[in-house]
């Protein structure tokens, strides 16, 4: 016999404005199986809370329902206050009496009467609730971190230093993504490299943090404390263990004109190479697509034509024939810190997105990005720091920095800001003052975007120490015009058309998504926005988790941002991985599908329509062993509770549990019978 | 002249699909502009004052007069305004509220050219420049190049009507113009 | 072949006949079928669309209207300015609300807006791969191979890029791609789509003067040795106004059109493609090209006979070991 509170709550004057709670009390006071009614203000504040419990001891309650806001806000509060109060927590429900009534309705008369009608359907709906408990999942406390750039470094380093393991997985040969490309960071001006591989060997050598360079995701299964990950370790050519990172094959390289990647094309590298000299791990790794050796095989020449680096390699790490490799990993928490790309202005693009053809198309010589004008300021780069141009090695007396390339522009496909530009264009500007004392920095902006601790005062110092010139304007064409690279911007300031006859150009191109995101996302079943960036989960109060329980994310991978909020949020996900971590077993919501084994036919509807993969087929079988059918079975780790194997089910034989078909249909028959 | 009830923006959005807020002023525009040095207002210029419904120093300004039409400032455009559409429908504007200052050389050459077409169909040139000369009363000018020109076979003498010509000032009735 | 509608529009049967004469006689070379529209009308150019949009739709929209009346479903228009206001006019009609309702009313025709518009560009550029081939196989040599030339596309021809379309609003290629298939070299320039000043040539000269002679000191500062173009206005800009922005002791700039330089490829003669109508004369400029060919020509020949001689003598003197 049910004996079911009903508490109906004003919300202030949310749903009181528009809708008689008292009148709604009054109304289900007699409906047959309710015990107790009450209004109150404020359900959801302690004394609303305490009133819940009270009745529910006072009145031997077997069911509560909360007419009030949505149960996406309190659910958890009202079943949390039935549980302390000695009822199980899932005879608890809430009937949403404001966005599905106060909200939307404007006559007091009729929207009382439709929440007397939401109330009484869901009094009707408990009636057929039954007590159910958590659902206990056992969480393997090993994390995977996707991407070794700062932010990746950071999440690695956190959860390690919390006692776990972690699964580091980087594409590149070498950690340190792009942080280790540059010279100075901004507001600080600290070096670089200085303060980024200080965490790169911290990573490498913390005995929690497995590390594998050279090494992609390839396959992701298993849902939340529970993943099951394939790794696959890109042939590198060198064996790991015996390479002692001496350099040697790398000097003896005869193919050293192929442009490094990490020079950003300014310089050059060998076939075999590590990246940069401060690389981790120190191992070098051969590419097979431009190795003398590799390219003889590829047209079928039946002797190696090179092999110089395994000769003069004295621990014989060197083995050209090497596979790609497959490790699989037991995972429980992935965070994903893939990073950034700069847009390109060329004229071939990825699909919704044009290149700046009034630029020349990066075809203009002395036309660079902010990564290569990185690589000229650094100390270790192609030019050892000084700033000379591209094309013909001399020093430019005039430079000119164009913001805003690709970025706030929706007619070539990007209308996002790109957040650093403002601030690295600043800091380009004082490096190049610093270093060319008579040089000319003109900057072409729209806005300054200095939003950081000490921003603001940074990018000022760039106008008014360094005398750099900001032109509040943009840039219509970019072209070479014999030793000198035009500019046509205009001064939105003073109203006039600006003509720059500049020796070199450095142009702020967008932060773009890494390639090849959005197949791992695809992989991780996270979703990503229309420009390729990870979607969080909620932009302002979960904005490291996604969607997909267990996965979280960090870094310029979920929109552009800087170092230090890159740091910020790849602790959060430790964080948070962390609390994954804390309990043994994770505890989920009972609201799974269960299937009935004796009334099952083993048709497997219900697998085919499951967007989650949580039904398999298993096996009857006869007291002596043998097979005599099949039926399905629902991992309750990973159902997502959807239903959709319910409404699909012939033979009614899957339960929904909070879901069930006998509690809709409670719900339905209310609505109809009751005036 | 009738009180305008409505913004010079909404008007243009109404006449064009074009949402002149969506300018942010970035002056990419006027940057590339052949015309810009010989103009009080630019392309971004023009955007603003239809912005901030300033009708009257839009449509009487002599430098929408001096737009080129050629289409640089919209091929430009990172948002799409097509200032060269904006300043189009700010031209037609001035001519139907009579606000317009062209300038007297352009004014005479668009009259001329129209009122050519509109009695023969096609622009025989030599009267058109003749008619433009009369309207703007630069006579002198170019007068050299007339015997070239006839010498080399690109100036006719005699106009070269259509057949349909009465299809055409039909046309221009209905279109309202009368140059 | 069906034979394409032929819309020359007003310049071309006046100030640059000379587009029409080299057109005509290209197309004929190259097997292509142009019908003049019958009673063809003005397309308003830049007069129309500047003053009122109506008509600037209008004018044009009559000659789509004839075509399609004609039976055709295509249409060349090559001065640049026509091929822009037919094509403004085809995308105005489709996309703006109502447009398309009043054209029948407003041309007293029924029209479709079914009728596709070219310019000469476009049609030379899908014929390249003919043009390569004749050039190959032609007797006489070609007087512009290896002649540096600069395309100038001006403005209409490719902006704004949802009329155009046809090729790059920034760095288009399909004119370079034609001065290639000739055997010249396409210079790399960079006023290729910087307005020339345009309708302004008689209203407003001392704008076309600045914006012209920057575009010809471009030009020659890279080297090139003729300009290139696909438009009336483009043209007498460059060529009738030359003189007037020329300073003293510069070497003339020929500007000659597209399908003159297509015709002087396929060997025709410079009076058939109007080449005398021009004010920047070209007859010392054609005279040079005819006497580097021949000479180019003759030391191939020489080339040719004594790589022959080399070769009889090694395999005499095989004879003679052996």
């Amino acid at each position: 016999m049910s004996r079911i509170g009903v508490f109906v709550c004003h919300c202030g004057e949310n749903i009181g404005r528009t809708v008689d709670c008292e009148a709604v009390a009054e109304a289900l006071k007699d409906h047959p199986g309710v015990a107790f009614t009450e209004d109150y203000k404020y359900m959801c504040s302690d004394p609303g809370q305490q009133l819940v419990k009270k009745a529910i001891e006072e009145n031997n309650l077997t069911g509560v329902v909360v007419a009030a806001c949505s149960p996406h806000m309190h659910e958890k509060t009202f079943r949390r206050a039935c549980d302390q109060a000695g009822l199980n927590q899932y005879m608890c429900e809430m009937a949403n009496v404001r966005e599905h009534c106060s909200w939307i309705h404007e006559d007091r008369g009729e929207a009382t009467a439709k929440a007397i009608d939401i109330t009484r359907t869901i009094v009707e709906k408990v009636k057929h609730n039954r007590p159910l408990e958590s659902i206990r999942i056992p969480v393997t406390k090993r994390a995977l971190v996707i991407g070794g750039g700062i932010a990746g470094i950071q999440a690695a380093l956190d959860i390690a230093d919390g006692g776990h393991e972690v699964v580091l997985v980087e594409k590149e040969a070498s950690i340190g993504g792009h942080m280790s490309q540059l010279s100075e960071t901004f507001p600080t001006l600290d070096c670089s490299q200085c303060i980024l591989t200080p965490r790169m060997v911290e990573a490498y050598q913390h005995p929690n943090i497995k590390l594998h360079t050279w090494s992609e995701v390839e396959k992701v299964d298993g849902y939340i404390g529970n993943f099951n990950v394939t790794i696959r370790k890109k042939a590198r050519s060198v064996n790991e263990d015996l390479c002692n990172g001496c350099g040697d094959c790398q000097a003896s390289c005869p193919a050293k004109r192929i442009p490094s990647e990490f020079e950003a094309g300014l310089g050059k590298r060998t076939a075999i190479y590590v990246p940069f000299p401060q690389a981790v791990p120190n191992i070098p790794v051969l590419d097979r697509q431009n190795c003398t050796l590799f390219k003889g095989r590829r047209k079928g020449l039946a002797k190696d034509v090179c092999g110089k680096c395994q000769e003069v390699c004295l621990k014989g790490a060197v083995d050209y024939d090497t596979e790609d490799t497959f490790i699989e990993e037991e995972i429980g928490a992935i965070v994903v810190a893939t990073g950034f790309q700069l847009y390109n202005i060329g004229r071939e693009q990825p699909e919704g997105l044009k290149g700046y053809g009034e630029y020349g198309y990066g075809k203009v010589p002395d036309v660079i990005d902010g990564l290569q004008f990185e690589r000229l300021a650094s100390a270790s780069g192609p030019t050892e720091g000084a700033i000379l141009r591209p094309s013909d090695g001399k020093e430019p007396k005039t430079v000119v920095f164009v913001h805003c390339v690709g970025s706030r522009d929706p007619e070539k496909g990007i209308s996002y800001c790109s957040k650093i530009c403002c601030m690295y264009n600043a800091k380009h500007a004082m490096l190049y003052k610093h270093k060319v004392h008579d040089g000319r920095a003109v900057a072409f902006y729209m806005d300054i975007r200095a939003g950081g601790k000490g921003y603001d005062e940074f990018s000022r110092r760039a106008i008014e120490e360094d005398g750099a010139e900001y032109i509040r304007g943009r840039v219509s064409r970019i072209f070479r015009d014999g030793d000198v690279v035009k500019v046509w911007g205009y001064d939105t300031l003073s109203g006039e058309q600006v003509v720059i006859n500049a020796d070199m150009v450095v142009l702020a191109t967008a932060m773009r998504p890494q390639d090849g995101v959005r197949e791992l996302a695809q992989k991780l079943s996270v979703s990503t926005d229309e420009h390729g960036f990870i979607n969080e989960a909620h932009p302002k109060l979960r904005p490291v988790e996604t969607n997909t329980a267990g996965v979280f994310v960090a870094g310029a991978c979920q929109a552009p941002r800087d170092i230090p909020e890159a740091v910020a949020m790849a602790s959060a996900t430790g964080a948070k991985v962390m609390s994954l971590f804390s309990a043994d077993e994770l505890e989920r919501e009972p609201a799974v599908a269960i299937v009935n084994e004796n009334t099952c036919i083993g048709c497997m509807n219900c697998a085919n329509v499951c967007a989650y993969g949580a039904i398999e087929q298993r096996e009857i079988c006869t007291v002596d062993g043998h097979v005599c059918g099949h039926v399905a079975y629902v991992n309750p780790g990973v159902c997502q509770g959807c239903g959709t194997c319910q409404a699909v089910c012939l033979s009614k034989s899957v339960e929904l549990q909070t879901f069930t078909d006998e509690q809709i249909f409670s719900e339905i028959n209310a609505l109809c019978y009751w005036e | 002249m009738s009180v305008p009830t409505s913004t010079l923006a909404a008007d243009v959005l109404e006449a064009t699909g074009i949402n002149a807020a969506t300018c942010y002023q970035c002056g990419k525009c006027s940057a590339g502009c052949p015309m810009a040095s010989e103009s009080d207002l630019r392309p971004h210029n023009v955007m603003r004052l239809v912005m901030q419904d300033r009708r009257k120093d839009a449509l009487a300004d002599q430098s929408i007069w001096l737009c080129l039409t050629c289409e640089t400032c919209t091929a430009r455009c990172p948002n799409g305004c097509d200032p060269a559409r904006v300043i189009d429908v700010v031209r037609e504007m001035s001519i139907e509220t009579g606000a317009a200052d062209m300038p007297r050389t352009i004014a005479a050459f668009h009259r001329a050219f129209l009122q050519q077409i509109r009695t023969n169909g096609r622009l025989h040139e030599m009267g058109m420049v003749i008619e433009y000369k009369l309207r703007s009363g630069d006579l002198i000018k170019d007068a050299n190049n007339v015997p070239a020109l006839v010498a080399r076979g690109k100036l006719s003498l005699l106009p070269d009507r259509i057949e349909g010509i009465a299809e055409l000032k039909r046309i221009f009735e209905k279109c309202g113009v009368t140059p | 072949m069906t034979d394409v509608a032929y819309y020359p529009g007003c310049s071309l049967h006046g100030t640059s006949r000379e587009f029409d004469e080299s057109l005509r006689a290209v197309a004929a070379d190259l097997g292509i079928g142009l019908a003049e529209i019958r009673d063809w009308s003005c397309c308003g150019a830049s007069s129309g669309h500047t003053t009122d949009h109506l008509l600037g739709v209008a004018l044009p929209a009559r000659n789509l209207a004839l075509a399609e009346a004609q039976g055709f479903d295509t249409v060349l228009a090559p001065c640049a300015a026509c091929y822009n206001r037919l094509s403004a006019a085809r995308l105005a009609i489709a996309t703006e609300d109502g447009l398309a309702e009043r054209m029948p009313d407003l041309l007293d025709r029924p029209f479709s807006n079914s009728v596709v518009v070219h310019n000469a560009v476009e049609l030379l550029r899908d014929a390249a791969a003919t043009i390569e081939q004749k050039v190959a196989v032609a007797t006489a040599p070609n007087r512009l191979k290896g002649v540096k030339l600069a395309a100038y596309y001006g403005c209409l021809l490719v902006r704004p890029v949802e009329v155009c379309g046809y090729d790059d609003p920034e760095q288009p290629t399909s004119m370079d791609d034609v001065i290639k298939a000739c055997g010249a070299d396409a210079v790399d320039w960079d006023m290729k789509v910087e307005c020339c000043g345009g309708a302004f040539s008689v209203s407003r000269t001392a704008s076309v003067l600045r914006l012209g002679r920057a575009i010809i000191e471009n030009a020659r500062s890279h080297g090139a040795e003729a300009i290139i173009v696909a438009c009336p206005l483009c043209h007498s800009n460059l060529d009738l106004r030359q003189k007037a922005m020329a300073r003293r002791g510069e070497e003339p700039m020929p500007i000659l059109f597209v399908t003159q330089m297509v015709g002087l490829a396929l060997g025709l003669a410079p009076v058939d493609l109007g080449m005398s109508r021009h004010f920047v004369d070209t007859a010392p400029f054609i005279a040079r090209l005819v006497q580097q060919a021949t000479e180019r020509a003759a030391a191939e020949k020489l080339a040719e006979e004594e790589a022959a001689a080399k070769a009889a003598a090694r395999a005499e003197k095989q004879k003679v070991g052996a």
